[in-house]
């Protein structure tokens, strides 16, 4: 087998440049486009296009849950939200935003920074794709061997926000209900980050 | 794995796919019937009315296509094939029978497959309920979201204790590892699977997002025809999936005496079974409240499914 190079890309190399075109214009159309819900629906196709691109290099782990969190449930969850506030069939001529340039100007910079540093780190980096490099297996030994530290500061970041949304949610209860969480806030201060308080203040009483 | 063997078992899921989605579909006139003390179809293909769904299919076809006026039309057309393609896709990871050949194509994580490509299929529901420009549909699509929501959670948890368990994801993997006393050990996961799936599919009593009494027809109000009978048949293909899924999870799907043999008539079997009781759950319970079902998800189910990792955990490590 001759070494890899640019000028004789393989088969699955063309598929990946390909679905990549495809992502990058589901996701120009899904931030340009004035029909708020066929922005949710670009989304998809942006998503399920990175989907495709990890099952492409073989992880397939990564492909799957990729699919059932953003497709399943996140865009799921910004369906609900249109649908809840309004989802007028048609254009909405309020759809575009005041800060648009200055999101192109960030969203340009950001994806300036990430090809850059990528492009630097893996230079001449070529993975090999005849043996499967993502499977389940490898995916958990390295996440649960290598990165455990990361990985329990993710899930702690992810506590922290759920007990936010808690309290966010619960701030609406009336002077009682505040009254109360405060004096259990005071009891767990020393405790760790804990749902209980926020959740059931009344049932502590 | 040449060509001629992936289109041998290309075929083949599409033979499942297109013959046991309409059995359910006949299995539900029939059963129905007899539990509400009538016949049902009697007439049509002359034995006990055996053709009634292919007459249905034939008069759905000849229906005229009609697209509400004020609807977003591309998304009202594609919406049903949305709904209906994933329960074809979820087909090919499903095993059949022990084996290289019972399955159509090992997926590495197949329960994270399935449970993905399920997730998806709901997606068309939302999109019919909010293209047809309708105030029912929109109710109905709001319904379906939320169930989503509240389903997609327990549905998973259940589903990983089975997966740690067996120490896999693959679903012939976990079929490969699992042993009878599995049974008991993964009931309260079968019973959290099962429910959850159901009030995936929105068939009652989780069957509120539809509720012909209150918003008409929720998502399908608007839909007539061909489109209507696309989505029909992606109801009774999501009872197949559900019901092969929770066999092969928690029944141990072709587990059975002379399983070398007959592994794929036991599998077919669990998943009749479980068909059935999903119709038997249609005729028998009446029509929960959308608050009622989103209540029972997060209070019963999710507990209930969390109580069951905790049991596959402690019983994994003590005796391992």
């Amino acid at each position: 087998m001759t070494a890899p190079g640019f000028l004789s890309p393989t088969g699955v190399e063309i598929a990946f440049v390909l679905t990549g075109l495809v992502t990058l214009g589901a996701a120009l159309v899904a931030v340009t486009t004035k029909q708020l819900v066929h922005a949710a629906l670009w989304l998809v196709v942006a998503l399920g296009g990175i989907a495709v691109e990890y099952l492409l290099l073989t992880a397939e782990f990564v492909a799957w849950v990729q699919v059932l969190i953003y497709v399943g449930s996140i865009v799921v969850l910004l369906l609900f939200g249109l649908m809840l506030t309004r989802a007028p069939v048609g254009r909405s001529p309020d759809a575009d935003s005041g800060n648009r340039w200055v999101a192109l100007a960030v969203a340009l910079a950001a994806a300036a920074t990430l090809v850059t540093v990528v492009v630097d780190a893996f230079r001449t980096a070529w993975i090999d794709l005849d043996t499967p490099q993502g499977s389940t297996q490898a995916i958990g030994e390295a996440l649960f061997r290598h990165w455990v530290l990361p990985f329990e500061a993710l899930s702690l970041l992810l506590l922290a926000a759920l007990v936010g949304a808690i309290v966010v949610s619960r701030r609406r209860g009336g002077p009682d209900a505040s009254d109360a969480q405060d004096a259990s806030d005071a009891q767990d201060a020393q405790d760790a980050p804990d749902a209980r308080g926020a959740v059931a203040p009344e049932e502590e009483r | 794995m040449d060509f001629l063997d992936v289109a041998w078992r290309l075929a083949a899921v599409l033979l499942a796919f297109l013959t046991l989605p309409l059995l359910v579909g006949q299995a539900e006139h029939k059963v129905m019937a007899h539990m509400q003390g009538r016949v049902g179809p009697m007439y049509a293909g002359g034995f006990h009315g055996w053709a009634q769904l292919v007459a249905d299919g034939v008069k759905f076809a000849q229906k005229e296509d009609v697209v509400p006026a004020e609807a977003d039309r591309r998304i009202f057309r594609l919406a049903p094939a949305v709904a209906l393609v994933p329960y074809l896709l979820v087909l090919i990871a499903i095993p059949l029978a022990p084996g290289e050949g019972g399955v159509g194509q090992a997926v590495d994580a197949g329960v994270f497959f399935v449970l993905a490509v399920l997730g998806v299929g709901v997606l068309g529901q939302l999109m019919g309920g909010w293209a047809s420009a309708n105030k029912y549909s929109l109710l109905g699509g709001l319904r379906t979201a939320a169930q989503l929501m509240a389903y997609e959670l327990p549905l998973l948890l259940s589903a990983a204790s089975v997966a740690m368990a067996a120490g896999t994801l693959s679903l012939p993997g976990i079929l490969d590892a699992w042993e009878w006393w599995w049974l008991p050990w993964q009931l309260i996961g079968a019973f959290v699977f099962f429910t959850a799936g159901v009030a995936e599919l929105h068939r009652p009593p989780f069957d509120a997002p539809l509720a012909p009494e209150e918003i008409i027809f929720g998502p399908l109000t608007e839909y007539g025809g061909l489109r209507f009978a696309l989505f029909l048949l992606a109801e009774y293909a999501g009872i197949v999936v559900v019901s092969a899924l929770t066999a092969v999870l928690f029944l141990g799907g072709w587990h059975g005496p002379f399983a070398d043999q007959l592994g794929w008539l036991w599998m077919l079997l669990k998943t009749g079974a479980l068909s059935f009781l999903v119709i038997w759950m249609r005729v028998a319970w009446p029509r929960m409240r959308a608050d009622q079902i989103q209540k029972f998800a997060w209070t019963v189910l999710v507990p209930l499914a969390l109580f069951q990792i905790a049991v596959t955990g402690v019983v994994k490590v003590v005796f391992p």
